[in-house]
């Protein structure tokens, strides 16, 4: 495994387990030796203020367009413009690339970009000794430093020995490249994202075309803006190729992905793109009631766009009105979805409870954040899972279904709507902060090839006597009848009242009771799932590591590390927490520890305990950030050396 | 005929239908001597005027007495959750153009629990028809005051006394931004029947509040208005087009600070009722007249009648007109977005 520095384990924040690739110069397109790398990451970093997320989705563009595998951690401050120059107001990027399939954005980054001292403070305890750090020395002012707490400059103190540290006064330089733009300074100073972007460009060889046109495009109404932007992303680039002080340039070659058509995808987009084909998949037509919140919006907003696709999106007056109006849009033959976090979803329990009660399908989206409360509305965790299992009064069953990866939003949007409309009932898709913002490559589907979710409406009487009958079941799938309004004959009504068994009529009789509560939860029992699969390729592991959600990277990554120095262990993922695989308990059983790594408390752990009788061991972590690989490694080692050490007792 | 403008879209019933037709077999449960009967036999009764098919005709309600309405009516119908009914059945509108959509409320329903609802429902001028039974107080929960009770109001939950002063529903809705705001009562079922049938030509939302008599907490409470004795004195029948007038002796005047006052005959001339006027002060102002506690001088009928574009039909627009710039919506040509990339063999 290679790295731009030279401590390669040390450093070495891969979970990729291809081969090796030695470094070395190659013949490139520049004067100056050009160095072939197989992973990179880079992460950029500034003020709230400074463009790092849209630097950094240009970076991930041309990275993709070039054809690396990919993985990006978007991380930045709930405030729109949080203090300049303050910790707090730090936005970062991290994006890792590489030559080979990777699954996590990478737990240190070889490159920092720190646009001011905040950016470098913040970022440093992350950076392992050697890493590169490119810093926007203008902003390195007494009073800037002063803000963050630095007595001195750490660019002159020789606090920063460790790392290659590369000095440049991107504003100045920015500035200077846009002096006959007719800007004015502040307005040409706000292009040294993009100055630092053209130099990042060239340092990796990232194609460059693509960010022009994303440059002409936005600023399309405003021309000379644009036009500066490309002026100071050239001029990144070209101070790059002269200046003597980034003596090398890398290579990272495209991936080995499987053969396919691929694209770059986030998990918010990805989901959205799952609820749309899940419409045209079931001949239904869409309708999102939603409330903005972070940071689920994004779904909001990309569903809004496709009215050509029958979709439906209505804003809401709140979170309550925004599952009602998706609800009512069910009881009326839409597909209806509501998209929020897990704030949002605490004020949509009891319509989720009576959706339970009305047995129509529903689409719930929660896009996880930190909680409780208003919590770290911008940071991730997986800690609303207890919610979704049991956030309503009464017994009141809803399955679950969680992706692993930011592309796995599309079929998991398509599973939660396959769940819904063949079973009638509402259903939970658990994303979170890290899947939604995050992104990676995605091998597009056949759309021919996507699940069939055609549903037909109830069109006839079902009684012996000729009555309609709106809770007589489907002796399969325990599914009730979807008659719509406006199907002659087929009249009913339905309501959050305990409804008798059959007729749907209203009943308060103690058996019927009993016998609709208990059919409820065998109906989400009996949901069908498929087994989870075990990777075990040794098939000599005693220790299993268990994992749900946005886990998955890390995990696997983490997996694939003590694989490659000997240890044996499987790995198994849960994408349906409820009802569980059927052959869970099975699996459970083959292995002597179980670890179950989680964004939370323990709360998959408990489930598990619970049900299964198992000693599930928790590692957790709520600090608002995924795992590392490394920190998961150095659990699994320990779970492997207790084992042994039990042994040679 | 009538002619409703509102269900042009629904389907036509293929021939005529009776009250009964709209009678379920289920049995009505309500108190005996509750309003609410009067109201649901004048509601079934006045179905039939619509000629639309009744698969094609939905209630939906909240919690509260008033919420058992759709059990009774032989179309679809769902009784949700306290408050939600404005929003669930905004859902429904919004995406089936081709229903009439019936929203069955209280005042506690409507005003407390729901009150967000109902005025985003006001403000948006989905194509709802909203029954607002206000009977101030709630029947349900046995008696506790309601956010239209006056001052005062001895109840279970209030031994000393409400302290909150009421809504006044009507004021609410205009304040709202709603397009029809009207008021009848449950025993006079001409006129209720005539309220309904203006809301039912109403493009938009209308809200219809309906004194309702809670015979068992909060017997009598509009008595005054119902009364042979106190009634002519007490009502004001507003009528489109015609003079406000009060009783035998009085009328509404437009003072020179242009308040609305009951005046008698001999003084100033009656302002002329336009339900259809652009601005909202007239009816608002009608809206004050009533003596919060005496009920003294309440107007009824159509307060307010006004054209506004209607949210679903522009939603629907706005799906269509799409369609018609960018093509029915492609999905593989979505997937694949603008920059993708091939991996060989």
């Amino acid at each position: 495994m290679t790295s731009q520095v030279d401590q390669s384990e040390a450093v070495d924040g891969s979970d990729g387990d291809g081969p090796a690739v030695p470094g070395r110069p190659a013949s490139g397109r520049t004067a100056k030796p050009i160095r072939r790398l197989d992973r990179v990451i880079i992460r950029f970093a500034g003020d709230s203020g400074d463009g790092m997320q849209l630097t950094g989705d240009r970076f991930t563009s041309e990275t993709a367009a070039f054809g690396n595998d990919l993985s990006t951690l978007p991380n930045f401050p709930a405030e729109i413009r949080a203090p300049a120059g303050t910790l707090p107001g730090v936005s970062s990027f991290q994006l890792h690339f590489a030559d080979h399939d990777i699954l996590t954005p990478g737990d240190a980054p070889d490159v920092l970009v720190a646009m001011n001292p905040a950016a470098l403070k913040a970022n440093l305890p992350d950076l392992p000794a050697g890493a590169e750090i490119i810093v926007n020395t203008d902003e390195f002012t007494k009073r800037a430093l002063a803000k963050v707490g630095y007595p001195a400059s750490p660019l002159e103190d020789g606090s920063l020995e460790a790392f290659r540290l590369h000095p440049v006064p991107l504003t100045t330089l920015t500035l200077e490249a846009l002096k006959d733009s007719g800007l004015a300074r502040k307005d040409a100073e706000r292009a040294k994202n993009m100055f630092a972007l053209g130099l990042l460009s060239w340092m990796y060889h990232r194609p460059t075309h693509g960010t022009e046109l994303f440059l002409r495009q936005k600023f399309a109404k405003k021309p000379e803006i644009a036009e500066a932007n490309v002026a100071a992303f050239r001029a990144g680039w070209n101070f790059g190729e002269t200046t003597e002080d980034f003596a090398v340039s890398y290579e990272v070659p495209p991936a080995k992905l499987a053969p396919g058509t691929y694209r770059n995808i986030s998990g918010n987009l990805a989901l959205s793109y799952g609820l749309v084909a899940a419409g045209e998949r079931s001949g239904l037509p869409v309708f999102l009631g939603s409330y903005p919140i972070t940071p689920a919006s994004d779904i909001l907003h990309e569903l809004s766009r496709h009215k050509n696709f029958g979709v439906r999106t209505f804003q809401a007056e709140d979170e309550i009105a925004g599952i009602g109006a998706a609800l009512g849009a069910a009881f009326g033959g839409a597909l209806g979805v509501t998209t929020t976090s897990g704030p949002g979803v605490a004020l949509k329990s009891e319509t989720i409870g009576l959706a339970v009660s009305l047995e129509l399908p529903l689409v719930v989206v929660d896009i996880q954040r930190g909680g409780p409360s208003t919590g770290l509305p911008t940071k991730t965790e997986q800690a609303d899972l207890l919610q979704a299992m049991f956030g309503r009064n009464g017994e009141a069953p809803v399955p679950v279904v969680a992706p692993a990866t930011p592309a796995e939003c599309f079929d998991a949007a398509l599973d939660a709507a396959r769940i819904a409309l063949t079973y009638r009932t509402p259903v939970f898709l658990l994303s979170d902060g890290y899947l939604a913002n995050g992104s990676e490559p995605w091998r597009l589907p056949a759309v021919d090839e996507l699940p069939d979710l055609r549903v037909e409406f109830a069109t006839e009487p079902n009684g012996a006597d000729g009555s309609f009958r709106p809770y007589q079941r489907d002796p399969h799938t325990l599914a009730r009848p979807w008659a719509v309004p406006g199907t002659p004959g087929l009249e009913h009504r339905i309501g959050g009242i305990e409804k008798q068994d059959g007729t749907g009529n209203i009943s308060y009789d103690p058996a019927n009771h009993d016998f609709m509560v208990r059919t409820r939860q065998a109906k989400v029992d009996n949901i069908d799932v498929p087994d989870v699969e075990v990777d075990d390729p040794s098939g000599a592991a005693r220790v299993l590591v268990l994992g749900w959600g946005s886990t998955y990277g890390p995990i696997t990554a983490a997996v694939r590390r003590v694989r490659a120095d000997g240890g044996h262990v499987a790995q198994a993922h849960l994408r349906h927490l409820n009802p569980f695989p059927a052959n869970l308990g099975a699996v459970l059983e083959r292995y002597e520890k179980v670890i179950v790594p989680e964004m939370n408390l323990g709360q998959l752990a408990l489930l598990l305990r619970a049900r299964y009788l198992v000693d599930a061991q928790s590692y957790n972590q709520v600090r608002g950030l995924p795992f590392k690989a490394a920190q998961l490694a150095d659990v699994l080692h320990a779970a492997l050396g207790s084992l042994d050490a039990q042994e040679t007792r | 005929m009538t002619d409703f403008p509102a269900l042009r879209l629904v389907p036509k019933a293929d021939g005529p239908q009776s009250a009964k037709d709209f009678k379920t077999d289920q049995e009505v449960r309500w108190c005996p001597g509750c309003g609410d009967y009067a109201i649901l036999a004048a509601v079934q009764s006045f179905m039939p005027e619509l000629g639309i098919r009744r698969e094609n005709t939905v209630f939906v309600s909240g919690i509260g007495c008033s919420s058992r309405f759709p059990y009774y009516m032989n179309t679809y119908g769902m009784h949700s959750i306290h408050g939600r009914a404005p929003a669930i059945a905004t859902g429904l509108a919004a995406s089936r153009p081709d229903l009439s959509v019936w929203v069955v409320t209280g005042d506690g329903d409507a005003l407390s629990i729901g009150g967000n609802h109902l005025i985003h429902a006001l403000r948006r001028n989905v194509n709802l028809k909203i029954l607002l039974f206000n009977n101030r107080i709630y029947g349900l929960t046995k008696g506790q005051y309601s956010p239209t009770s006056e001052v005062g109001k001895i109840t279970k939950s209030t031994p000393m006394g409400s302290l909150d002063a009421p809504f006044n529903p009507l004021s609410l809705a205009i304040g709202a931004e709603a397009t029809f705001v009207a008021r009848t009562i449950d025993s006079d079922r001409q006129h209720l029947q005539s309220v309904l049938r203006a809301a039912a030509q109403h493009e938009g939302t209308a809200l219809v509040e309906i004194y309702q008599n809670c015979n068992i907490f909060n017997d009598g409470a509009f008595e005054v208005l119902k009364e042979p004795g106190t009634r002519d004195e007490a009502l004001i029948r507003l009528e489109h087009g015609q003079p406000v007038l009060v009783g035998a002796g009085h009328h509404v005047v437009r003072d020179g600070d242009g308040e609305l006052r009951v005046a008698p005959r001999t003084e100033g001339t009656a302002i002329v009722h336009d339900a259809h006027a652009a601005g909202p002060s007239t009816a608002f102002a009608l809206t004050r007249l009533a003596d919060a506690d005496t009920l003294h001088h309440t107007p009824i009928g159509v307060l307010r009648d006004v054209s506004r574009p209607v949210y679903d039909t522009q939603l629907t627009e706005q799906l269509a007109r799409a369609e018609e710039r960018q093509g029915r919506g492609d999905l593989a040509a979505l997937l694949a977005g603008s920059s993708t990339w091939t991996v060989g063999e």
